[in-house]
Formats: structure tokens, C-alpha cells, sequence
């Protein structure tokens, strides 16, 4: 996508070695959304030290605890992967869409229900079919589950003309209602008294760990789920085509696109990873299907793909960055007697300052080859 | 049944005072939420604002025993994050539905940090007045007693509907929302009606959030609000921003959030949870019945990037 700049008259005109402008290039185009990014990170933490210092905290103390917490040690470093596993697969259901320039912020709609669709499909077969199937029938589950609930979203934008980010929304707060009657209802398993929820899976079918290290085997199902969405948009046909029709729908109509079936689609591969991340909460950390399961994953997920520019790969540490300040959520919680909503604060401003910083993008002429030639 | 001494009638009656009871939120929301769509922008940061806007209520009015002062410093932090929401908006390249998420989860961040010294006290609550005192049965005066904020948001519903017809600024606001290149050869500087409306709506919605702390449920806590405030968004383009429809579909969101508590007083307990999905699936089911793919909607003001 980037063009190419070996036009002879601009490498005469540069003082640059010929050899080296292009290089330059490419290191200027790529640096822009790192150097932002990291900016906007910065001048968050800047503002939320402020508000710290305002409740008469020390912010030193609380960035201290924050990478004790989140990276300081082995320990804390597989907690943080731990809660980057589900932010992965959610941030994919908002980053996939938003190629297609829809805004989709109803996650934690599908991981709800994804995880109520895993006990669902597991229960019955617990003891008679082998651990293995069961597992893939859970994840068929509930990714088909997921996947019809924000592709309803998607098929809905494009075929009725409903907006995306409202009825996403709304079809998550359905979701909710729906698990509450079904864990309290015909899947209620009757020992569970003050916290309702479906009867617990054995221990051996519950997903493990990874080999040598304390981390569940969601941490590897959410980075192949990014690499691939990775190669789905930026290598084949269907991902540049929905990245035409996410710049410009009526140029991809024009062109013959199938616009349609591209947003009904990728919303419905958005929707199934938020499934699974539903699965995997079920199968790995909680071990039945209950209320817990609406426990915001879905929201930070939009905060996450926000961050990575929606770039699936960028997900990856971006998400395991945003697992570390929750994991030291309860360490700061502890130590300097700040409520736990302390991280909500400052994930809302570092949220509010990067999307702010979006309207730096552009603007410098460092980042621009093009505009290099007219300074000189 | 009968150990209600009205019996079955009890159903619509409750429906009918959780109506009024339910929708007053919706009806500030959506009243603030329509000034602000109407000149061209939107906040879904709405959300953040009412249960902020419930907690300062709340702290207020414990702190100086006036729910009334609680209710002025809501309006005021409304406006605050309204005009932050604006401010960051006016920037190029910032888009708006997104912020609006960002300022929710920020709002709701700070309602719940700083809020959490103020879930064990009880505040003073906003007054009612008992229209019901004519009648001996305590159903319909427990209906009937209606609370000022209601009676404020109907007439602030009428009272908008003639200012966006015959003054001055509510024509500046309309241009303002449908052409951003005809307010500028107006001489206006749409940016700043903007900041001024989402200002407007924020303080507006932070009403709705007072109600739900100082009236009904009538405590704070960091449940007190389910998406009334994204709800409200989706009830302005089911009202057409038209401010008395925001206030009839208010009224309608209202019954429907109260008909499963309603049948659970007279003991129809099946499906409890479906009953609370009503408010959502009514909304659902109305945008998809009122949106088109090839037109936009009828009423839509022209620069909002919601409905292009």
C-alpha cells in the first residue's frame, strides 16, 4: 500500500545517499502510529498522575505497583497473560468490523453467551463423549452462537439500515437477560445457592495449562485467533476488499464487491472470537457458566483494538499491556487503599487521549516522505 | 391473587406507575440527548454522565441535606463532561461515537472511584407530589404519587418543542445540525453551538442520573443504572428528535422496564429475566422496524454522523 518514492528527481533533489531515502521511508511511514501511540500512553499517565497527586496519592508509588503487579515478576508476568487471553479475542470483534468502518461495541454480548452455549453443548456430554470432542463441540458452540449475535448486528447495518454501534449494544444487554434465565432457570444447577450457576465441568475438562508455565491455553487460542485475522485481512482478496469497502462503500458497490456478505461475514468472525473468549472463561478460569462471565472483557476489548489502530497483530502486546494493569489492579487496591475502580479511571483516560491524539495523525511532517523534499 | 385487595387490575396499574416512575431518566436523557443530535453531533458518553451525574447527586445531597443542591451539582458536572465530550470532538479526524464510548467507560470510572464512600449513607430524596389522595386503596396512591422531576421533563419536553420552532437559537441549533457550511455563511461558528449543545445535553442527562440516586431506586450504587443512558440514544431516533416524542417513547420504555416486576407483584414469575430484556428488545425491534438501508431517516439532522 505504500508508495514507492523511486522517482529519480526527488532522490537528486534530496541530500540524502539514494540508497538510504528509501529506508528512511519506510521507517518515517511506520513510526507515525508507534510515536503517537506512545505519546497519547504518555500524556494518559501523565493526566491520570495528576489526578492521583489531586487525592493526595503518590502517583511514583502506584506506577511502582503497577509494574510490580503486571510485569514485576514470573508470577505477575503469567497473571497478565492470563488476562490478556480473553482481552485478545475481543479486541478482534471490535478490530474486525472496524476495517469495514463499523463500530461494534456489543463484545460482551457474544461472550456471554458463548460461554453459556459452551456449558450448554459440555454438560450433556460430560462422561459419555471424549474430552477432546467435547471440546471442539463447545468451541463450534460457541463461536456459531457469538458469531450469529454480532453477524445479527452486521446483517442488520447493511440490510435494514440499523446503526451497528447502538444495536450491538442493545443485543448485548439481551444477551445478559438471557444468561441470567438460563443460569437461573433451565440450567441452574441446584447446589449452587447465593451465586446461580450451571453445574461445574469435571477437572479434566477443564483447559489446561501451557507446558512449564501457569498460563491457560487461551493465551495461544487468542494469539493464532489475531495472527490469522491478521493474514485474513492484510493477505487475502476478502480482507482488501473489506478494506475498500470500509474507505469507500459506494466505490466497492460500483466495483462489484459483495458488500453485504463482506460486513454480515466479518461481523460474524468478529462475533465468534468474542464467543470463544466466552468458552475459554467458562472452560478455563470459571469452570461453569454463571454471572461472572459479564465481567467486562468486552469493553476493555474496545479499548484494546482502539489502541492497536485495529491492527490485529498490534492486539497482541497491546492486550497483554492492558492484562498487566488489571493484574495489578488488586495489588494498588491493596497496598495504597485506592478503589478498584482506580483502573477504570485509567483505562477511561487513556482511552479519551488516544483517540484525541487521532487528529495528530497527519500533521507532522517527519512522518510524511512526501512532504520531506519542501522542507529542505 | 386476591391478598392484593385490587387483584389483577394491579397489573396495568403497576405497569402504568412504573411507566412514570422508570421513564423520568429516559425523558432527561433523550431530552438532552435530541439538543445535542440536533445540531450535528452525538454523545454516547451519556451513560457515564447519568451515573455520574447519580453520584454527585447523591454525595451532594448528603453532604448539605438538600436533594435539590444535589440535583444543581449534577447539572454541573453534567455540563462538564458534556463540554469535554465537545471539546474533543471539534479536533479533525477525532470520531465522536468513539470518544462518546471513551467518555462512558471514563464516567463510570469516576462515579464508581470516587463514589464508593457514599454507598452506606442515606440521602434525603426529591419530594412527590400525592395525586392519589383521593383514593383509600394504597396501590393507587403508591401510583399516583409523582415525583417533580417527572412533571419537569414533560413540560421541558413542550417547552423544547417550541423553542426549536420560534426562537432564535433553536433555529441557530437546527442549521447548525444540518449544514455545517450553511451555519458558517450564517456567521455562526458551528463548533461552538456544538460545544454548547453537547454541554446542554450533558447537564440534561445528568437530571436523569439525580433522579435514579435521589428518587428511584433511590440509592447509590454502582448498578443503579442498566444503559438508560445509551437506551436514550436509541429512543431519539425512534422519537425522530422531536422532543414530545422523546417524551411519549420515554413513557413506553418506562412500561416496558416496569411490566416485569409488574407481573411478578401478582405472581407470574416465569421468564423473569426475559421480562427485564423488554426495554431492549422493544428498542431493537423499533429501530429495525423504522431504519432503512437506501434513505436516510426522515427528521435526521443532516450533519450527524450517526444515520449517514
Amino acid at each position: 500500500m505504500t508508495v514507492q518514492a523511486n522517482d529519480p528527481a526527488i532522490s537528486v533533489a534530496s541530500e540524502k545517499p539514494a540508497s538510504l531515502r528509501p529506508t528512511l521511508e519506510w521507517i518515517a511511514r511506520r513510526a507515525e502510529p508507534i510515536v503517537i501511540g506512545l505519546a497519547a500512553i504518555v500524556i494518559g499517565l501523565a493526566l491520570f498522575s495528576l489526578f492521583i497527586l489531586a487525592i493526595g496519592k503518590s502517583p511514583a508509588m502506584l506506577f511502582q505497583l503497577m509494574y510490580t503487579g503486571g510485569f514485576g515478576s514470573w508470577f505477575s508476568v503469567q497473571n497478565s497473560l492470563s488476562r490478556a487471553a480473553p482481552l485478545l479475542l475481543t479486541a478482534l470483534c471490535v478490530a474486525l468490523p472496524a476495517r469495514l468502518g463499523l463500530v461494534i461495541i456489543g463484545g460482551e454480548g457474544a461472550v456471554v453467551l458463548g460461554g453459556v452455549a459452551a456449558a450448554a453443548m459440555a454438560l450433556p456430554l460430560v462422561g459419555s463423549a471424549p474430552v477432546f470432542l467435547t471440546f471442539i463441540l463447545m468451541a463450534i458452540a460457541a463461536m456459531l452462537v457469538g458469531g450469529v449475535w454480532i453477524g445479527l448486528a452486521g446483517f442488520l447495518r447493511h440490510y435494514r439500515g440499523v446503526n451497528e454501534t447502538i444495536s450491538s449494544l442493545l443485543l448485548s444487554y439481551i444477551a445478559i437477560a438471557l444468561m441470567n434465565q438460563f443460569v437461573e432457570g433451565p440450567l441452574r444447577d441446584p447446589a449452587s445457592l447465593n451465586k446461580p450457576s450451571t453445574k461445574p465441568l469435571p477437572q479434566d475438562y477443564m483447559l489446561g495449562h501451557i507446558p512449564g508455565m501457569d498460563v491457560h491455553w487461551g493465551l495461544v487460542i487468542g494469539v493464532v485467533a489475531c495472527i490469522v485475522s491478521w493474514v485474513l485481512i492484510e493477505v487475502t482478496s476478502y480482507g482488501f476488499a473489506a478494506r475498500i469497502a470500509g474507505g469507500n462503500v459506494r466505490a466497492a458497490q460500483i466495483q462489484g464487491l459483495p458488500v453485504g456478505r463482506l460486513i454480515a461475514g466479518f461481523t460474524a468472525i468478529a462475533g465468534s472470537f468474542a464467543g470463544l473468549a466466552g468458552m475459554i472463561e467458562v472452560t478455563a478460569v470459571q469452570g461453569s457458566a454463571n454471572a461472572s462471565l459479564a465481567a467486562g472483557y468486552g469493553y476493555t476489548g474496545i479499548l484494546v483494538a482502539f489502541l492497536a489502530r485495529h491492527n490485529p497483530l498490534a492486539i497482541i502486546p497491546v492486550a497483554i499491556l492492558l492484562g498487566g494493569i488489571n493484574a495489578a489492579g488488586g495489588l494498588i487496591q491493596r497496598r495504597m487503599g485506592l478503589p478498584d475502580a482506580t483502573v477504570l479511571v485509567l483505562q477511561g483516560t487513556l482511552f479519551i487521549v488516544i483517540l484525541f491524539c487521532e487528529t495528530f495523525y497527519g500533521r507532522f511532517k517527519i512522518f510524511n516522505p512526501d512532504l520531506w523534499k519542501r522542507s529542505e | 391473587m386476591d391478598d392484593t385487595a385490587i387483584g389483577l387490575w394491579g397489573v396495568p396499574l403497576a405497569i402504568f406507575a412504573g411507566a412514570i416512575r422508570v421513564s423520568t431518566p429516559f425523558i432527561f436523557v433523550s431530552l438532552g440527548e435530541t439538543i445535542t443530535e440536533r445540531s450535528g453531533r452525538i454523545n454516547l458518553g451519556l451513560e457515564g454522565t447519568l451515573v455520574f451525574g447519580a453520584m454527585t447527586a447523591y454525595a451532594v445531597a448528603v453532604m448539605s441535606g438538600s436533594p435539590w443542591l444535589g440535583v444543581l451539582a449534577a447539572m454541573a458536572t453534567g455540563a462538564i463532561f458534556g463540554a469535554v465530550h465537545g471539546w474533543i470532538c471539534k479536533w479533525p479526524k477525532v470520531n465522536d461515537i468513539a470518544i462518546g464510548i471513551a467518555m462512558m467507560q471514563f464516567g463510570l470510572g469516576l462515579a464508581f472511584f470516587l463514589g464508593k464512600p457514599f454507598i452506606q449513607p442515606a440521602a434525603p430524596h426529591l419530594p412527590a407530589i400525592p395525586l392519589g389522595f383521593w383514593s383509600s386503596l394504597p396501590q393507587i396512591q403508591a401510583a399516583l404519587s409523582i415525583n417533580v422531576l417527572f412533571i419537569l421533563g414533560a413540560m421541558l419536553a413542550f417547552a423544547l418543542r417550541w423553542a426549536f420552532k420560534n426562537t432564535r437559537v433553536g433555529l441557530i441549533l437546527r442549521v447548525v445540525g444540518d449544514s455545517t457550511d450553511a451555519a458558517r455563511a450564517m456567521g455562526v461558528n458551528p463548533d461552538r453551538v456544538r460545544l454548547m449543545a453537547t454541554a446542554v445535553g450533558g447537564s440534561l442527562a445528568a437530571i436523569g442520573g439525580a433522579y435514579l440516586s435521589l428518587y428511584y431506586p433511590g440509592s447509590w450504587n454502582e448498578r443503579i443504572s442498566s444503559g438508560q443512558g445509551l437506551m436514550a440514544v436509541a429512543l431519539v431516533i425512534f422519537a425522530r428528535w422531536n422532543p414530545i416524542g422523546c417524551f411519549l417513547a420515554a413513557l413506553l420504555f418506562g412500561g416496558a422496564g416496569a411490566l416485569g416486576p409488574a407481573l411478578q407483584s401478582v405472581g407470574v414469575t416465569e421468564g423473569y429475566y426475559l421480562f427485564y430484556a423488554a426495554p431492549y428488545v422493544l428498542t431493537l425491534v423499533i429501530m429495525i422496524i423504522t431504519s432503512s438501508p437506501t434513505r436516510s431517516l426522515a427528521g435526521a439532522p443532516g450533519a450527524l454522523s450517526l444515520t449517514k
